[in-house]
Formats: C-alpha cells, structure tokens, sequence
C-alpha cells in the first residue's frame, strides 16, 4: 500500500538517504531500524509531507503524494505520532482527541458560533467516537485531565489514539517507545498490536527498542547512513551479517573514539 | 453552552437588563458604552491571541476602518445605517485577509510587529485620504433601523451591550466547536494540526477575519454613538488600550475579555478624583495588577472559587 522509490535527501552537504527504495504490504507492521542519523525519521518525515525529498517518489494507494502538504497527506489517510511528543498540551484528553475528528467533520466558523442544529448532532458524535477511542485506548479514565499532565507513557498512547481519531489506513509512529519503562512498552506493543488486528490499519514504525521491533514486526528495514542494508522478516534480519557489522560497527567506533582520549 | 458559561451569561443579560434603570444618569451610561464597545473589540482579540495564539497590535486599524466606512457610507452615499454597519464589517474582512498573508509566515514578536504596521498604516491613510484628514469629520446620523432612531443614550446602551451579547454568544459557541478546538490546537502545536489534516493557514486567515469584523462592527457603532470621528481616536495607542483589556481581565478567558474593557475603560473615570496624578494612579494599578494577578482577573476568580468549593466539599 505504500511503496518508497528512489527517494534521495540531502540537507546542506549531509546526506541523509540515498536512493532508498522500500514496500509496506497492507496490514503489516513494518519497523523501520538503524544506527542514530541513519535517516529513519528523515524518510518517515518525507512520507508525512514535512520535507520535500531531492528526488525520488512515495506511492500511497497508488496514489504520487510527494508533492502534497502534509495536511493533505494526512487527509489521504496517513497519519502518524512525533519522536518529541506533539500533543495539545493545553487541552484535554478528550478534547486531543476531538481534534483529531477534525477532518471528518465539517462545522464551520458561523455555523459553529450559532450553533445550528446540524453542528449540534455533529458536535455530539465527535464527543461519542472520541469517548470511544479512549476506552479503546485505555485512557478513558484520564479524559479531562490536560495532555501535558500525563506521565510519557500515557502521552506517547494518547498521541496514537489522536492519530486513530483521523480513520487512517496508515500510521507512522516515531520511537514510539522512547522514554517508556519496561511495562509501558508492553503495553504500547499490545496497543500496536490490537490496532492492526481489530482496526486493520497499517504500522511503518521506527523504534530502537529491539524487544519491541522483534516482537512485534511482521517486517524490518535496516537503514545505515541513508541506505537500505537489509529488509526482511525478523528473524533474517537478526543473522544478517551486514545488520550485525552496522550495529557493531556502531560500537567499534565509539571504542576508538574512548581509546584515542583516554 | 456549558453549565459556567450558561451562567454567566445569563447573569450577563440580567445586568443589561437592569443596569440602566438602576443608574440613570447619562454619564454613568456613556461611560457603559465605551465600555461594551471596547469589549466586542477585546472579545476579538481574546479570541485571536488567547486561543489561536496569534499576537496583534493592529486592531486599531480595523476598528477605524469600520468607523469610517460606516460613516462615509452613510453621510456621502447615503446608505442605510444597517447596510453602511454591514459593508464596514466586508470591507475590513478583506483587510484581515490581505493582513493574514504576510502574517502566516510571521510568529511572536515579528507578527506584532506586522500588526503594528498594519495598524499605522490605516492610521496614515484616515489622515491623509479620510474625509476632514486630522480633523475628522462629523454630523454622523444615529443608528436607526425601519424608521426607528436610538438617540437616546439608554437606547444606545441596549444597542451596544445587545451586540455584546450576541458576539458573546457567538464566540463562546465557537470556542466549544470544532473550529474553537482547532484554534486551540494550532497555538499549541501547528506541526500536529497537520499530521491531524487541519488546514491551518486557513484557520489562522478565518480568525484574523473573525477579529476584523468584531472591531469593525465597535467601529462603526462607536461612530454612529458618538457622531464625529477623527483620526485621533484609531491611533496604536487604541491598539495596546485594547491588548491591556485583554491581558487585565485574562487572556485565556473571553469573559475576561468583557472584564477587561470594564475595568480599563471605567478606571480613568474613577481616578477623575486624583486630578493630574490619575495617569500615574492609574499606571501604579496596572502594574500592580498584572504583577499580583499574571493570569488575568478572570482566570484568578474562577481558580478561588474552585478552591472555595473544594474546600466546601472536604467539610461535608
């Protein structure tokens, strides 16, 4: 359903891919793993509409999205979570939530201030489904609590639940998991889980969290400094030798590093 | 409307109602006018600032060319006061939408400054172009409609503090909206709104509008109450008399937006007393207030009243 061609990125003189190419079968959960700078969130930022690649070509559905902005990738069915966390922090639970039914409704400026009959049944189905999703989410208890009170895990679920608010038939979630405890991130992993499932919807997720990539991928792409190492299912990807130099490689560095400035 | 809202609007009503068969006296009533004519222009800004959380120091401007586009249509053209009042309220949408374009790619101090531009340039164009220039110009006709004129200052009172209710009504459904979310949501984080689909330079442009037509509309009752308009009177200085509402009464609130242009616009009568030390007076208790109460009055009361019911509730 989403296909990567060719896509090449680069910021001043740093690139940051390298014609990567890559496919996400419908229903999948596709990781997305590397090193740090590897150009993980760079690919998933093109797929969202915040940068615009030097050259290449990302296919949704069939669909050239490329050149659309990212509020209109999003209308298309792509929505997706932040690596720095991006809540309405000075809103509620729900009303977070509620923000996310944005693109599925339609109230506008003067029939929202006169509050005409139409809006008004609207306005009370926005409040049920986004209930909804809470329970679903299990953060139906929290609803009228600020975002930005919510301890990181909850927050990190919450921007997820935000994202389902917009029916999408796509999400990307950014580390996921970064800032988590060993219990949250069991939990975030039955929610990815119970998403793609019950909800059919499709996962690109990038995560260093191993555990959780190796749990609960159907699929991995390796990216190392902007290029594709490796793609497979996760057992292949853990013996791949040039995953394990990368990874290890990582390591060696940092060992020189150490040893030239004792 | 929620349960605190409904509340005080009602009570809003009631004193509308009433406040003007308890103290007749014309000057007390003028002094009212002002005042609701400052609040529908602050109720614009709240919203503008408070919930979209965009800065503007131009609202002068809007509020002057709701004046006198008003007044120009009705004494040159002849115009009916309605139809003058209600080409003002376009003809300053257009300015909000042409305002908005440099402005979405401007944040913070930069679309203030912006604003403020804005603001002295419309302030130029009443002293160049306006009819009378520095001047001004007046035998402006009362508001009248099907016949009938207010000239009294009570009738006045009920005109203006009437819109007031009604924006008021307006802006509180709007706030509890779809769109009111919305703009909540771009102040706090625009690069969300997007993964969200919201297209947020079209609701940045739609709520410098809203905030156009609110001033235009005061523009132009403020020149059909008062009958001679000049320059003077659309200068920045109105501009950050109208930021000072705002921020006095609570920028997070729109009631404190009313509370706001009560207390600035009665101040200076209330210090009449101090004679030449009432400037000073008067500066000494802004200060004060926005040092003891950074939130705004309005936000303050309703955290005491919390706190007092929270207290209730331990004792039972």
């Amino acid at each position: 359903m989403l296909s990567i061609r060719e896509i090449g990125k680069s910021f001043g003189g740093l690139t940051a891919l390298r014609a990567v190419s890559l496919d996400v079968k419908q229903g999948d959960i596709k990781a997305l793993i590397g090193p740090n700078g590897a150009g993980k969130t760079t690919l998933l930022n093109i797929v969202s509409g915040i940068h615009k690649p030097d050259n290449g070509e990302v296919f949704f559905m069939g669909e050239k999205i490329v050149h659309l902005t990212p509020s209109k990738i999003a209308r298309k069915g792509i929505s997706r979570t932040f690596q720095h966390v991006e809540l309405f922090g000075n809103m509620t639970v729900l009303e977070n939530i509620m923000v996310g039914r944005y693109a599925k409704t339609k109230a506008g400026f003067f029939s929202s201030g006169f509050k005409f009959p139409s809006i008004m049944k609207e306005e009370e189905k926005i409040q049920r489904k986004s209930g909804e999703i809470l329970e679903y989410i299990n953060l139906g208890n929290r609803k009228d609590e600020l975002a930005s009170n919510l301890p990181i895990g909850e927050q990190r679920v919450l921007e997820i639940g935000r994202a389902l608010a917009t029916e999408p038939h796509l999400i990307l979630l950014d580390e996921p998991a970064a800032g988590l405890n060993i219990k949250e991130t069991r939990d975030l992993g039955e929610i990815i889980r119970k998403i793609r499932e019950e909800l059919k919807i499709t996962i690109v997720l990038v995560e260093h969290d191993m555990e959780l990539v190796m749990r609960i991928s159907d699929s991995i792409t390796v990216l190392n400094f902007g290029e594709v190492i490796a793609d497979g299912a996760p057992l292949e990807i853990q013996k791949n030798p040039e995953v394990i130099i990368a990874y290890l490689g990582e390591e060696e560095e940092i060992q020189k590093g150490y040893n030239a400035h004792p | 409307m929620r349960k605190g809202d409904l509340s005080a609007f009602l009570l809003l009503i009631f004193l509308i109602a009433v406040l003007p068969i308890f103290s007749g006296s014309p000057y007390t009533l003028t002094v009212g006018i002002f005042s609701g004519i400052n609040a529908i222009v602050a109720i614009g800004l709240c919203i503008l600032m408070g919930f979209a959380g965009q800065v503007s120091l131009g609202q002068a401007g809007f509020y002057g060319i709701g004046a006198y586009v008003s007044s120009v249509l009705s004494v040159h053209a002849g115009f009916p006061i309605v139809v003058s009042m209600i080409f003002a309220m376009v003809v300053a949408a257009f300015a909000a939408a042409i305002l908005a374009v440099p402005a979405l790619r401007l944040k913070g101090h930069y679309l203030a400054v912006a604003t403020l531009g804005f603001g002295e340039i419309i302030y130029v164009i009443l002293n160049e172009w306006g009819p009378g220039g520095p001047s001004g110009f007046g035998d402006i006709p009362h508001f009248n409609l099907f016949g009938y004129t207010i000239d009294s200052t009570k009738g006045h009172f009920y005109l203006v503090w009437g819109l007031v209710a009604v924006v008021m009504f307006f802006s509180i459904n709007l706030i509890h909206s779809r769109t009111g979310r919305a703009l909540r949501a771009v102040h706090d984080s625009e690069i969300a709104c997007n993964a969200m689909g919201l297209d947020v330079a079209a609701l940045k442009i739609k709520v410098f509008i809203l905030s156009a037509v609110y001033a235009a509309l005061a523009g132009s009752l403020y020149a059909h109450y008062v009958t001679f308009i000049s320059p003077s009177s659309f200068s920045l200085f109105y501009s950050i008399l109208v930021l000072m509402m705002v921020i006095v009464g609570g920028i997070t609130n729109v009631w404190g937006a009313i509370i706001g242009a009560v207390v600035i616009t009665v101040l200076p009568e209330l210090l009449r007393r101090f004679e030449e030390l009432d400037v000073l007076v008067y500066g000494l208790i802004l200060t004060l207030s926005l040092i003891f109460f950074r939130k705004g009055l309005v936000p303050i009361l309703i955290e005491r009243i919390k706190k007092l019911r929270g207290f209730a509730v331990v004792k039972h």
